[in-house]
């Protein structure tokens, strides 16, 4: 099972889609590390500087629908290779939440009021979160604050972060 | 509680049900393209599971990038064409047989009422026009689709849209889809089905349907569907009529996938087809939609007619009956892309490739190309697109380039006048001079 744990990137959009995560230009490259430099490259959002604001952090905090629009893969990868495993949204697009999922990789669907109440008193700081999947139980903390709260995973998506993607648990059983 | 259609194709193709919520389906049918798949295909051999489950069930084109545009995309189609050889993958259409995978495959009769057909394409739910259920994915479920011909899906709800009422001259599927999605909004429909019927829907050809389900997923629909009938039948049955006595009787079979009158819906949306007008997008949300009486003037610098929303036949046919005898404007450049080889052929049979060409049209070969920066009309920074295409998001068309979805009637008046506008055919408002 992979580290759900890290410093917190906040993007304050709701309908984050794939081809901002990910331009389709770049679908061609043969290998998936190549798609390292071009994480978010077309997100034009206040505040958010790429060069700056990637570094160092492995979480990302967002509001609603993140993921959108095509299906690409690339998207959970390009984040991968850039370190972040997680993300917490008020809700995901369908496909792209179980692509993270098939890739063992987790998003967190919390309350619009929580993610609000996270964004106001997080965000400009360093703050860190740690997900324990087995307790359902997130933390996030920077100097002043700290708060537990708890998320729903079905069982089925805890299996498939437990066995790291869908294909060997499949081929096992199907 | 009867069941709607997506809950009868749930279950006639169960395999497994590892939790309550997870359905594990049987696939009817697995496509592929050059982007998503290579990389499954790559992963397989290296895990040492280069089989597929079923070479007869999997079809396979060449589409996104075609010709070739450089060594990356020629590389992605070298994978395809040596795993395609194989396997025994026989159906599958390299660059001079190919089409827009959304408009090829259900031309070459690959679809059936009650199929499940996964895509690693999220506009895989074009072809729920033939009640089948249709699904995007990415590619770990198109690698374990290939290779054991099974998807998981958590079980979806399904929004009925009744859409009843007849579209004034001049309104198109297009226009209600995207009068649909502006209603819904992007994510009004996640995790669930929309159930297109009534009997607006039920006068429309396949191709309209096709164009109705195409954009289901820019409301986050896992699947747009409509109820197999007799037009369904009739679109078919030169591929069906060996495994069935009569068209009657293909209805018939087709007939147990039909929704219960008592079915289950999470929700309900009428429309009345009556009030719809040509619609258009603006800004970067597929849901941002407003009449294109709302936007009349705004200048465009490319106009671009394909893709797997609207570059079929009908599509082109009513392009071209906009254009006939005029000229594209000289304030921007108009491009043309048959959906499919079969599309561009007939096009050049009727004269419709002339008639474009004679506007000041460049036509291009089949492929999916600009409608996502891919190759074949990539926008510049700063520069605005009228597109028969399915996304306006930031960058899709070129990075800095705006794109304003709309019908093939609209995109064509607009490359008349250079300006976004209404076709002459809706209400008769003479908007070209």
């Amino acid at each position: 099972m992979k580290d759900f744990s890290g410093y917190v990137l906040f993007l304050d959009r709701s309908d984050i889609n794939t081809d901002e995560i990910i331009p389709a230009k770049y679908l061609t490259e043969p290998d998936r590390e190549n798609l390292g430099p071009y994480l978010l490259e077309d997100l034009e959002l206040e505040g958010f500087d790429r060069t700056r604001d990637l570094q160092g952090r492995s979480v990302i905090l967002t509001r609603a629908n993140f993921g959108c629009g095509s299906s690409r893969e690339h998207a959970p990868w390009a984040l991968e290779i850039n370190g972040f495993h997680m993300v917490i949204a008020e809700s995901f697009a369908r496909i792209f939440r179980q692509n993270m999922f098939n890739c063992g990789m987790l998003t967190v669907e919390l309350p619009g009021e929580t993610i609000d109440s996270l964004f106001s008193k997080y965000r400009g700081s360093e703050a860190y979160v740690t997900a324990e999947v087995d307790k359902s139980l997130l933390t996030i903390s920077n100097t002043q604050s700290k708060d537990e709260i708890s998320f729903h995973i079905s069982g089925y998506d805890k299996e498939l972060v437990k066995a790291n993607g869908w294909v060997e648990y499949a081929d096992l059983r199907y | 509680m009867g069941q709607t259609i997506t809950q009868k194709i749930f279950h006639s193709h169960l395999v497994d049900k590892p939790f309550d919520e997870v359905s594990v389906l049987r696939l009817d049918r697995v496509f592929c393209h050059e982007i998503t798949t290579p990389v499954a295909i790559t992963d397989l051999v290296r895990k040492n599971k280069d089989r597929v489950f079923d070479p007869d069930k999997i079809k396979a084109v060449i589409d996104h990038v075609s010709p070739a545009k450089d060594s990356k995309t020629a590389r992605q189609g070298k994978i395809m064409r040596e795993w395609a050889g194989r396997h025994g993958i026989t159906d599958f259409f390299d660059i001079g047989r190919n089409g827009v995978c959304h408009a090829l495959f259900p031309e070459k009769g690959f679809v059936r009422p009650g199929f499940t057909i996964i895509m690693g394409d999220s506009h895989t739910c074009t072809h729920g026009a033939f009640g089948a259920f249709a699904a995007g994915v990415g590619t770990t479920d198109l690698e374990v689709g290939i290779l054991k011909g099974v998807c998981a899906f958590k079980d979806p709800g399904t929004i009925k849209v009744t859409i009843e009422g007849s579209l004034e001259p001049g309104v198109f599927a297009k226009d209600v889809i995207l009068s649909v999605i502006r209603e819904l909004t992007v994510n009004g429909a996640t995790n669930q089905v929309l159930e297109f019927e009534g009997e607006t829907v039920d006068r429309m050809t396949m191709e309209e349907r096709m164009t109705l389900c195409n954009m289901a997923v820019e409301a986050g629909a896992t699947c747009g569907i409509c109820k197999p009938d007799m037009t369904t039948v009739n679109y078919l049955w030169e591929f069906i009529k060996e495994d069935f006595s009569s068209r009657e009787a293909a209805l018939d079979s087709f007939a147990r996938f039909l929704p219960d009158p008592d079915a289950d819906y999470s929700r309900t949306l009428h429309f009345d087809a009556g009030s719809v007008e040509p619609m258009v997008t603006h800004g970067y949300k597929p849901d941002n939609v407003i009449p294109v009486s709302s936007m009349q003037g705004r200048k465009v610098d490319q106009v671009y007619i394909g893709s797997c929303t609207n570059g079929r036949i009908e599509d082109l046919r009513v392009a071209a009956a906009i254009l006939k005898n005029r000229t594209v404007s000289d304030s921007l450049r108009a491009i043309v892309s048959p959906a499919t080889t079969w599309v561009y052929n007939q096009a050049l049979k009727e004269g419709i490739l002339q008639t474009f060409m004679d506007a000041g049209f460049c036509v291009t070969n089949p492929t999916c190309g600009a409608c996502l920066g891919m190759s074949n009309g990539v926008l510049a920074e700063g520069e605005v697109a009228a597109a028969t295409t399915n996304r306006n998001f930031n960058g899709r068309m070129g990075k800095g380039g705006m794109v304003h979805l709309m019908s093939p009637a609209t995109a064509a008046a607009t490359a008349v006048t250079g300006v976004i506008c209404n076709s002459e055919l809706f209400s008769n408002k003479r908007s070209i001079s």
